[in-house]
């Protein structure tokens, strides 16, 4: 499907295009403006960071309108802007920025979910004392996420991607007199890091290879034709190609950041941030950024796929896949099952939707590995939308109900909180996948049709149904015991003010309204990214096989809706007694509870045997070096002993009385050593004064 | 129109006068770590001089002087942090910095 693109041969770059860097670069300026603020500054904070934001908005939104322009001719529009950072002997390392589809779409949605986010935070961290910290690392978070949607060099993209590790890491830890926060902070940047290895030595690899850092560089980047073909040549191990290898190194860092199997168990953890942060940062975008990362280098990933048949339609093709793409699909199927299953006996509100979100994260991937860009992107989109919805959401319900996170102690909210709960059902209907009006029926739907229609293997696609039965009865389970049944906590909650509430409003009426740009009838976004044209046209229902799937997926959705309700609906259990399935199938309940073991699993295995290793280096610090160094001074001083006896009484007795004498003599000497090191200095300096007037004398003409 | 003969000149003025700085803040100085400074500056100006004369000697695409500039950068952090560790041992040990107070090496 890829391969079907053109893109518009490259001409100048256009005034926008020049002038992309601004784009993260304002947000960063902010960063650092706030950054020397006094804690009292919280208004001028606070609009800095908006202000900036609401600036790039409105540049990404120029750019939007610039790439849409463009978009004709069944070409699409690419333009690059690169310089040489650097000079290093006969190679240069090269940075630059790209505006092509991909990007646009995502700085738009960034920039848009951001400054409503920015918004809702004003609201949300209104009391608290670190409030200017706070909108600095969210401004800096911004700007390097900017900075990773639309670099064109993978350098570039691998340092706003480390500034955005930093910046989460630091955004974990707010709260870091917190012992759990300043746990989950380290968690966090310890596990990312594991696939950031794997990411950096793709790019060693990439840049080995192809000798340019630069994606697109009008024909010699490494995205392009002539790499990519020289590429799929090489043989690595185990039956890659050179461009496979490097896609799954380069996959490994992506499913670090984005949470996928086995690298997940700091997504959970990283809730103890503030709730904006969890929306922003840990729902909407930074952990979107491995799937975009890895649509991004779709090209490398897919290259060497059998070519596409002209006459198979789009979204058809059941051939065209490499092994890495393989991978991809599995891993990304496989953790959206895993971290379901999990979400559905946990009772942090905030927990369950991580799991939901390394769930949904999961689709992504597999949406990429089966369906391409296109299909993948669209699911990030949306979900970026009805996921921030649903966190800040949850921020609202955890603002309103004075910091109380379990669900078991909340209940009956609908009524106490009508517009969280409306807003909040949008979200919850958006992820289930309701059929028809909401966004993510639409994009899930893409999602199962391509991989309904991969051919060979179907194993994606049951695990992928079974995980949307499992996103329908957990969210069902979640809104039953926050908004139906009576009030089981302490103090009475409230509704939040409306700088939090209108956020939500907005962000729900996108969860709907998205859909509408992916449905069959009229594949905008896909058609869109992938430069052909849009055509309005009901016949997109026809396509055989269609409205089965169609079918197929809302009665899944409707069965975890209806188990869901069975079970929970209305019931306000009592916060004490053990949940319903719980009491059912406890065999079930019990690893479910415990997150399926993984994470005392990495304790009995990795930590352990670390502080197992850390152990033995002080055994053999201690020990065995400590022994040889022992030993060898013992040696020693009784080498020392020996020629002491020597000295006394054979050596000393002979050169004493000369010592005398040179002694006696030496004094006259010891006036100049003072002992004082300047004075030392000084003759040093009178000598090479010296030393300088000899060379000229001999110079002399 | 430059006011030097050519740049080369300049750069050597340049680490002529910071070696001057460093050689003055070396010996006036009582303050141990004001001289550790006064020598760091002098290194500074060999390193610039190293890379000056690479940069306008004969064969600027060898990176000569740029590595022995690294190798003397990397020996002046080691001798900085030696320097500073005797600086504090010896602080321990006399309860001052002021160069004119250790003087028991006299002879």
């Amino acid at each position: 499907m890829q391969e079907a693109i053109t893109f518009a041969p490259l001409t100048a770059p256009s005034s926008i295009a020049r002038i992309l860097w601004l784009i993260p670069a304002l947000p960063m300026f902010a960063a650092g403006i706030i950054a020397f603020l006094k804690q009292p500054h919280r208004k001028v904070s606070a609009a800095l960071a908006i202000g900036s934001l609401f600036i790039s908005l409105l540049l990404s939104l120029v750019a939007f309108a610039h790439v849409l322009a463009g978009w004709s001719h069944h070409s699409a529009v690419r333009e690059t802007v690169n310089f040489t950072w650097f000079r290093f002997g006969s190679s240069t390392v090269d940075l630059g920025w790209v505006l092509d589809p991909l990007a646009a779409i995502m700085i738009v949605m960034v920039c848009f979910v951001g400054l409503l986010i920015f918004i809702y935070s004003t609201g949300y961290m209104a009391h608290d004392e670190n409030f200017t910290r706070f909108f600095c690392f969210l401004s800096l978070f911004a700007g390097a996420m900017l900075g990773v949607v639309i670099a064109n060099s993978i350098l570039l993209l691998f340092m706003c991607w480390e500034l955005v590790g930093l910046t989460s890491y630091l955004l974990i830890g707010f709260w870091y007199q917190k012992p759990s926060a300043a746990a989950a902070a380290k968690k966090a940047f310890l596990t990312t890091r594991v696939g950031d290895i794997f990411f950096l030595l793709g790019i060693v690899w990439l840049f080995a290879q192809t000798g340019t850092l630069l994606f697109y560089d009008s024909g010699a980047g490494s995205l392009e034709a002539s790499a990519l073909a020289s590429l799929v040549t090489q043989h690595a191990a185990f039956g890659l190609t050179a461009t496979g290898a490097i896609g799954l190194l380069i996959f490994a860092g992506a499913a670090g950041k984005s949470g996928q199997l086995p690298l997940h168990v700091w997504l959970p953890d990283a809730m103890e941030g503030p709730t904006p942060v969890s929306a922003l940062i840990h729902a909407a975008t930074m952990v979107a950024a491995g799937v975009y990362l890895v649509a991004r280098v779709y090209p490398l990933i897919s290259a060497g796929a059998p070519a596409v048949h002209a006459s198979v339609p789009l979204g058809n093709n059941s051939t065209s896949t490499t092994a890495a793409l393989i991978v991809v699909t599995w891993v990304g199927a496989i953790t959206a099952v895993f971290a379901a299953l999990i979400a559905v006996a946990q009772d942090d509100i905030k927990r369950i939707l991580a799991y939901s979100t390394i769930s949904q994260l999961g689709y992504m991937m597999a949406g990429l590995g089966l369906g391409g860009v296109a299909v993948g992107m669209f699911h990030l989109i949306t979900h970026a939308f009805f996921k921030a919805l649903l966190f800040l959401g949850a921020g609202s319900v955890i603002h309103g109900c004075h910091e109380e996170q379990d669900v078991r102690r909340m209940g009956g909210l609908r009524v106490d909180m009508p517009l969280t709960f409306a807003t909040y059902a949008v979200g919850m209907l958006a992820l289930c996948g309701f059929p028809f009006v909401f966004s993510g029926f639409w994009s899930k739907d893409g999602i199962l049709e391509a991989a309904h229609q991969s051919g060979a293997i179907q194993g994606p696609f049951y695990l992928l149904a079974f995980g949307a039965l499992l996103t329908a009865f957990y969210m069902t389970r979640q809104v039953s015991y926050v908004f139906f049944g009576h009030w089981r906590g302490h103090a009475h909650a409230h509704e939040s003010p409306r700088v939090m509430t209108i956020p939500l409003a907005i962000l729900a009426f996108f969860a709907v309204a998205l859909g509408a740009i992916g449905t069959p009838a009229w594949p905008w976004f896909r058609a869109f990214l992938n430069g052909i044209p849009a055509k309005f046209a009901l016949s997109g229902f026809s396509e055989p096989g269609l409205w089965l799937l169609i079918l197929t997926s809302s009665v899944i959705v409707f069965l975890g809706l209806g188990f869901g309700w069975r079970l929970y609906g209305n019931k306000s259990p009592k916060p004490e007694t053990p949940d319903v399935l719980e009491a059912s199938v406890p065999w079930l309940w019990t690893p479910l509870r415990h997150r399926l073991y993984v994470d005392e699993f990495y304790g009995a295995t990795f930590i352990a045997f670390y502080y197992w290793w850390a152990r033995v280096a002080d055994w053999l610090d201690r020990r065995l070096w400590g022994g040889i160094v022992g030993l060898v001074a013992w040696l020693f001083g009784l080498w020392a002993q020996l020629n002491r006896l020597l000295d006394t009484y054979w050596v000393d007795g002979a050169f004493d009385k000369t010592c005398e004498e040179i002694s006696s003599g030496g004094g006259l000497l010891a006036r100049v050593e003072s002992g004082r090191v300047q004075g030392y200095l000084r003759y040093l300096a009178v000598g090479v004064v010296v030393l300088a007037a000899i060379l000229l004398w001999s110079f002399r003409p | 129109m430059t006011a030097f003969p050519s740049p080369l000149a300049g750069y050597l003025l340049v680490a002529a006068l910071l070696f001057a700085i460093g050689l003055a803040g070396a010996l006036v100085r009582r303050n141990a770590i004001l001289v550790l400074i006064g020598i760091e500056l002098m290194l500074n100006a060999a390193n610039l001089n190293l890379i000056a004369f690479w940069r306008y000697g004969p064969n600027p695409q060898l990176l000569t002087g740029l590595m022995f500039a690294i190798f003397s950068i990397a020996v002046a952090a080691a001798e900085a942090a030696v320097g500073l560790g005797l600086v504090i041992s010896i602080y321990r040990h006399a309860h001052t910095t002021d160069l004119d107070h250790i003087s028991r090496m006299k002879g």
